[in-house]
């Protein structure tokens, strides 16, 4: 790809895989991939528009961070890749795949045989056409029918029965049959039913292991989030790195700047500021001082720690967490899937008809070959063609259609669960809002000290001070000459201009004196003497956040806002969208509120992004996150929206509903057929035409439906 | 019925023959990316050097 690059000639090469938002046509993967190749150290960048997955094959200096911002200077916004690729799932894929390729090439060669025969071949042509028939047919059964004759006979040597018993069973004796009429130069041989049932079949499954959810472990990401060794103190000041195994309540763990916490526990000696997002989702950096409890896996941000162990290991808040959403996975896999519903009816039905047929036959005083053939001409009129396409082939272009406004649907059984929803619970930051601040109130409009607070604000990556500099930039503030720029971790930037001193930062220390905690997030600046000024800086709303939640609230789904944030923040945010909102939830209160509603009969809905809302998402019936959210986030949730709106939340539940009408109307076309052709086969007045017509014409009307799904995202 | 005799392996090894073909282009992931294949044909391939 890129000989012109040395890391591609000798180091070993990394993959990362990602998921891509913003890309829209061709000029922007040219500028992806271009600009992707022109990045040091990247040696393959190739994007999958149609599953927006992006891989780079990179040198092991890049790192996730280093390509993620990459992509972002080339205006595209990348996310950590949605679960692992799944291997198994991929290799059985393109099995029924090739499986259908063989049966589609063989039903069309037969078809082309057949067609010569029903037009008034006879005699030895029409024996010689049915032995090329025989010939064509019976190694694409032998390979085709293989994963329903697999599965049949597991199941049978079970004990039970599935779907593919009454398949397997109509297949092979259907062949037999066609062979024997072949032998004695019969006149009916459905070699040509036998393969297009095949067919038929292999599209429904192929369609359907597509969209079949990958088993995904939340919880083995979300204990990754957790250092594997931390740095212990001995009481001899002497400092050794251990792994967490050998961890104890009571030892003295030192936190660098930058680093997971690796116990829960008190702080000893130093002041910082942590991360907690990972844990409780809110969205400020907290200030911790001696004394101060600190939880493991979250990160301290400023200055170095020394924490008092408390609890390790399996103690922790976050392997509460984790156990919590072990137990909640169970209840979504009690959920059985609607096609697999109607198989557990139809596979006694089949049979039972089958069987009473041929009987009833043999008692009407029909031969045991004139009773077989009817007994077969049932087996293959009642397979379950349109009925194994109902369903997939609706999953597949709705979540197509999903695909294009950004959504990806991780499990088709998801967009069942999604419309029968009657509550839906949002997390607040990350989920309604963007978990990005920006000011609300308090940019100076003086000019000068605009542009000061400009160069002080410019000198820090601190989020909030990044959101200070955006809204000077926008009041259309220059940087001024600010000398001596000291950043004081923790606390806010220092600077000199004209000789006097001026800070951004923190308010208690930007004034010298103690300054009452608020609320609200701000952050205060002063030039010399000159009175405080406040800046006030607020978690940013999605921007359609307001008309997703009418959308939802009229759609009858009184959504409802949950956070781990303080009381006046969601009270403020609830009573602007116009919703209910409770505060200060902790990732068990969260699960605890889904589990009520759902004993209480209410199909839950969950969308959030951190890991606190981890055990809600997995006891949700079904649950959304966005693009943004953290590994467990992702992994916990059904469904994935990319971007900054909100929208798609109650647009995927339209689709979805959309998505189900269709299904029913699939079901009732496909009973509709079988309650007309069953008792004409019954009867035994069906001829290898019929059944052909009959089985296609079906198929091909069940798919036609579907395809109507196609605009349902617009 | 001669023609026919020739006629019928002719069709049946061009069938074979695209078989052969669709397996092919499947193992080497050409229907991975079918919306992508769609626009690259748009995409300026000496733009870039």
């Amino acid at each position: 790809m890129s000989l012109h690059d040395p890391v591609a000639a000798d180091a070993p090469l990394e993959t990362t895989m990602m998921t891509i938002d913003g890309v829209r046509c061709a000029a922007c993967i040219a500028k992806l991939e271009g600009g992707l190749r022109h990045v040091p150290g990247v040696a393959l960048a190739r994007l999958n528009f149609s599953t927006r997955r992006l891989r780079v094959d990179h040198g092991p200096a890049l790192d996730m961070a280093g390509l993620t911002d990459a992509i972002g200077k080339l205006g595209f916004e990348a996310h950590p890749f949605v679960g692992e690729a799944d291997k198994a799932g991929e290799r059985e894929s393109r099995r029924l795949m090739l499986a259908l390729a063989v049966a589609g090439f063989a039903a069309m060669n037969i078809m082309l045989l057949s067609v010569s025969i029903w037009s008034g071949a006879d005699g030895p042509t029409r024996t010689m056409f049915h032995w090329l028939s025989a010939l064509i047919a019976l190694p694409t059964v032998a390979y085709s029918g293989r994963p329903f004759f697999d599965s049949a006979w597991s199941a049978l040597r079970r004990g039970r029965t599935n779907m593919d018993v009454p398949i397997s069973i109509g297949v092979v004796l259907t062949t037999l049959m066609s062979l024997y009429e072949t032998a004695i130069g019969g006149a009916h041989a459905y070699f040509d039913g036998a393969v297009m049932l095949l067919f038929f079949l292999l599209a429904g499954r192929f369609l359907d292991s597509v969209m079949r959810g990958r088993a995904q472990d939340g919880i083995a990401a979300l204990l990754r989030n957790l250092p594997q060794d931390a740095l212990v103190i001995g009481p001899d000041n002497s400092s050794v790195r251990r792994p967490v195994g050998e961890l104890a309540p009571g030892m003295r763990v030192l936190v660098a700047a930058g680093e997971r916490i690796a116990v829960d526990g008190v702080v000893e000696s130093g002041e910082s500021d942590i991360d907690r997002a990972l844990v409780t989702g809110e969205s400020a950096p907290e200030r911790v001082t001696p004394g101060t409890l600190v939880l493991a896996g979250t990160i301290n941000l400023s200055a170095p720690l020394t924490v008092r162990a408390k609890a390790v290991g399996p103690d922790t808040a976050i392997a509460d967490i984790a156990r919590l959403m072990e137990s909640a996975g169970q209840s979504k896999s009690r959920y059985v899937r609607i096609a697999d519903r109607a198989s557990r009816l139809y596979a006694p039905a089949v049979h039972t008809l089958a069987a009473l047929s041929f009987v009833g036959w043999l008692i009407a005083g029909a031969g045991v070959h004139q009773a077989a053939s009817i007994a077969v001409a049932v087996l293959i009129i009642t397979c379950p063609c349109a009925l194994g396409l109902a369903v997939p082939i609706a999953h597949v272009v709705a979540s197509g259609a999903l695909m294009k406004i950004g959504v990806m649907v991780k499990d088709g059984s998801a967009l069942e669960r999604l419309a029968v929803v009657d509550r839906v619970l949002l997390d607040k930051t990350g989920t309604t809002t963007l978990a990005r601040f920006a000011v609300v109130s308090g940019i100076p409009h003086d000019a000068a000290a605009l542009s000061m607070l400009l160069a002080l604000a410019q000198a820090s990556r601190h989020p909030l001070s990044r959101a200070v500099a955006d809204a000077a930039v926008e009041a259309g503030a220059q940087p001024a000459a600010v000398h001596e720029l000291v950043e004081h971790a923790g606390l806010g930037i220092q600077g000199t201009f004209d000789g006097v001193v001026c800070r951004l930062g923190r308010a208690d220390w930007v004034s010298d004196q103690p300054h009452p905690d608020q609320d609200q997030v701000e952050v205060a600046f002063r030039f010399g003497q000159a009175p405080l000024v406040h800046i006030l800086l607020e978690d940013q709303l999605r921007p359609d956040a307001a008309q997703a939640f009418d959308r939802l609230q009229a759609m009858g789904l009184s959504p409802e806002l949950v956070s781990g944030d303080s009381v006046t923040v969601v009270g403020r945010l609830a009573a602007e969208l116009r919703v209910a909102g409770v505060a200060r939830m902790s990732p068990a209160d969260k699960h605890q509120r889904i589990v009520e509603l759902e004993a209480a009969g209410h199909h839950v809905l969950m969308v959030g992004d951190g890991l606190n809302d981890g055990p809600a998402l997995k006891a949700a019936s079904v649950a959304m996150a966005p693009g943004t959210a953290t590994d467990v986030g992702t992994l916990a949730a059904d469904i994935v929206f990319l971007g900054e709106r909100l929208m798609p939340v109650p647009l995927t539940i339209v689709v979805a509903r959309r998505t189900m009408a269709v299904v029913r109307q699939n079901f009732a076309l496909a009973i509709a057929y079988n309650a007309f052709a069953v008792p004409l086969a019954i009867a035994g007045l069906v001829t290898p035409l019929i059944a052909a017509l009959a089985m296609s014409g079906s198929s091909l009307l069940v798919v036609g439906n579907a395809l109507r799904l196609k605009r349902a995202a617009r | 019925m001669n023609g026919v005799l020739l006629l019928i392996p002719i069709a049946l090894g061009l069938g074979l023959v695209g078989l052969a073909a669709f397996f092919w282009a499947a193992r080497s992931g050409q229907f991975e990316d079918l919306d992508g294949a769609a626009l690259r044909i748009l995409i300026d391939d000496d733009a870039d050097d």
